[in-house]
């Protein structure tokens, strides 16, 4: 930390990095810390609909920690069930992600400079939309008498309709389609900045254009595929829309989950509990791992 | 290919030439290299030397021609299929793999097993006196350890032929000297075939054993440094390689053994002590270098070879003293004198007159 002086004023940078930060302290971590707090305290009827956890009463500070929510959610194997596959449905969205996003951002990125720019543009093209809309669109395409069939079996190739629409595969589709762009624009701005002498050097020595890029490009982009892993990985995992519109009754996921609880069942703590747990299991591990991950880069270049 | 003694053809480039789109970056060069010599492409930006050692090393291929190396023809391989190693204008050293991994990286892809790898490595790493930084990181390296790894890298494979791209231009100017002269001795003791490209002449003639001059995409003069310094071809060399005078005049005696040659920036003719082919009356240009003229205050009794005129700038340079003088006729020109010849006090000054000679054997006639 920079010690202030007296008459210090802050720099621009100190300001620059210091107001988003606070920021994002306040609006980050003050609703974490409702949310916290919400899932330690009890459900009641009312506004609002749960109990508050300290009160003071007769000069006495009463704290009630309620642990209900937490006590259900590690006995109920509901729970358990919704977390594992809601972490196995990110999962597979993040490689299918990267399965098709790497070939799309190495050639972006190999790309002559007038095309470049043409083709990033068309990576950004649906964020213009809303993705609620893009979302629905896909409903009209994977429904059973949609687009999608249609054509399908106006060509021949079926004979009835594939039913898609309503499961799990529609679900990861819609997430890898959704998702796709936050993957290919962190790994190509990884990828252009890949000083193409290196794979020169690579093939100089004798390395086949394949070895090449195993033994060179792939490791020299991992920062740009963690990046993108995460910015698809960490959203997908809580995701609601795309589950909620186009999965089916049994494609459980936690967003799905985290909604019932609230509106459905105005059962506040629960959901509250199962917002933290989710945060403390995923996202504490992953901003670890990701932290290490930059420190050693940065510790490389 | 009938070419007298087989040591001169190690290397043969054959009409090679290279288009970019409708730019030209090589008009036919032909080109031998001899077996274990180090042999520099000299020329300023844009010559072309770059993409003739690109071409060698398999990057680019000719739009037309043919690249031998011992006897085989290279001309189409793929850059990987090559016997050929360059080391690269910036290292290009590989900022994931450590000093041992970038030099044992050519020889993973060969195939070649574990332990005889690890042998070769550390063997070049001692070539280049960098074995105690196996373990370190490209970037955790200086500029000139860089360097050594790097050439390790391109030698531990024992390329018959190494490509050396502005080997110094990333070092530093004072230790650029003592590592050319190191790397002369790495190489002259590995024995490997080299070509290297560079802008910088000095770099040329203290590396190289024979050297090629190189403009606009074609070689205009190749010998060794000494021959293409004391007998250029033409202006451009004569300027390229080191600096000249140059006065242009007509040949008005033409024998055997020596022209005369009249100039308007002189009231004495030239007299060059060597025959030449160009015809009497010809306009030619006759250069002289800075350190064969001499400067003095008395007249000379010679018939030729000296002029009148006053000093307008001293540039003091340690072992040598620099004076632009201004002739007569209006020509500056440039002498070079040691400076021991006159002690401070005595030295000619500014705006002072004075009298420049030099020897018949001191002057070139070029013809272009």
């Amino acid at each position: 930390m920079h010690l202030k002086l007296p008459g210090h004023r802050p720099s621009a940078r100190q300001f620059a990095i210091g107001v988003p930060f606070v920021w994002l302290a306040l609006f980050l971590l003050v609703p974490f810390l409702l949310v916290l707090k919400i899932s330690l305290s009890d459900l009641q009827f009312g506004i609002p609909p749960y109990t508050p956890i300290a009160t003071l009463q007769d000069e006495t500070l009463s704290l009630a920690l309620h642990l209900r929510g937490y006590v259900l959610l590690f006995t109920d194997s509901l729970y358990a069930a919704v977390y594992l596959n809601s972490v196995k449905i990110a999962l597979v969205t993040t490689v299918c992600c990267a399965l098709i996003g790497y070939p799309m951002a190495y050639h972006i990125a190999r790309a002559r400079p007038e095309i470049r720019n043409l083709l990033l543009l068309g990576v950004i093209l649906p964020f213009w939309t809303s993705l609620l809309l893009r979302v629905y669109a896909w409903v009209g395409i994977l429904r059973n008498d949609g687009l999608l069939n249609h054509l399908l079996m106006s060509l021949g190739l079926i004979d009835a309709p594939l039913e898609i629409y309503r499961t799990d595969l529609a679900v990861y589709i819609g997430l890898v389609y959704a998702y796709l762009p936050f993957f290919i624009l962190p790994l190509y701005a990884n990828l252009v900045k890949l000083d193409h002498r290196l794979l020169e050097a690579a093939y100089d020595l004798g390395a086949r254009p394949w070895n090449a890029f195993l033994r060179i490009t792939l490791p020299l982009s991992m920062p740009g595929v963690v990046a993108g892993a995460m910015l698809v990985f960490i959203p997908s995992v809580g995701e609601y829309v795309i589950p909620e519109m186009l999965g089916g009754a049994n494609t459980l996921m936690m967003g799905r989950v985290m909604w019932n609880e609230f509106f459905n069942n105005a059962d506040w703590p629960m959901a509250a509990a199962v917002t933290c747990v989710m945060v403390l299991l995923l996202l504490v591990p992953l901003s670890i791992f990701q932290y290490n991950q930059a420190r050693q880069l940065g510790g490389r270049s | 290919m009938s070419r007298q003694g087989e040591a001169d053809d190690f290397v043969r480039m054959e009409d090679v030439v290279k288009i970019f789109g409708d730019t030209v970056a090589v008009k036919s060069v032909s080109l031998s290299v001899r077996r274990h010599e180090i042999f520099a492409l000299l020329g300023s930006s844009g010559c072309g030397k770059s993409t003739l050692l690109r071409m060698l090393a398999g990057f680019e291929e000719p739009t037309s021609g043919r690249i031998i190396l011992d006897d085989e023809d290279i001309t189409a391989l793929p850059p990987h299929r090559r016997p050929v190693n360059m080391m690269f204008q910036s290292y290009a050293l590989f900022p994931h793999m450590s000093v041992e991994a970038n030099v044992a990286f050519g020889l993973k892809q060969e195939g070649v097993p574990r332990h005889e790898i690890h042998e070769r490595v550390f063997e070049a790493l001692d070539l280049v006196q960098m074995a105690g930084y196996a373990r370190r990181r490209p970037h955790q390296l200086s500029g000139g350890q860089q360097q050594r790894v790097a050439l390790a890298r391109s030698l531990v494979k024992r390329p018959k032929l190494l490509l050396l791209d502005e080997p110094m231009s990333a070092l530093d100017k004072q230790i650029r000297q003592a590592t050319q002269i190191e790397l002369v001795r790495i190489l002259g003791q590995v024995g490997v075939t080299c070509i290297m490209v560079t802008h910088d002449q000095e770099e040329a003639m203290t590396m190289a054993s024979r050297l090629a001059v190189m403009t606009e995409g074609q070689i205009v003069q190749c010998g060794t440094p000494h021959d293409v310094y004391t007998f250029p071809s033409t202006r451009f060399v004569a300027g390229f390689i080191g600096s000249t005078n140059l006065f242009t005049g007509t040949i008005v005696v033409d024998e055997p053994d020596h022209v005369l040659i009249e100039t308007d920036a002189l009231s004495r003719p030239l007299y060059v002590s060597h025959g030449i082919s160009e015809p009497l009356g010809m306009e030619v240009h006759v250069s002289i270098r800075p350190e064969q003229i001499r400067v003095g205050r008395q007249a000379p009794e010679a018939e030729s070879n000296w002029g009148h005129g006053m000093v307008s700038h001293v540039a003091w340079m340690g072992s040598t003293t620099r004076y632009q003088i201004r002739l007569d006729a209006g020509q500056t020109i440039e002498a070079s004198v040691p400076s021991l010849d006159w002690s401070q006090s005595d030295a000619p000054g500014v705006d002072e007159e004075v009298y420049v000679t030099w020897s018949h054997d001191a002057g070139t006639v070029l013809a272009s």
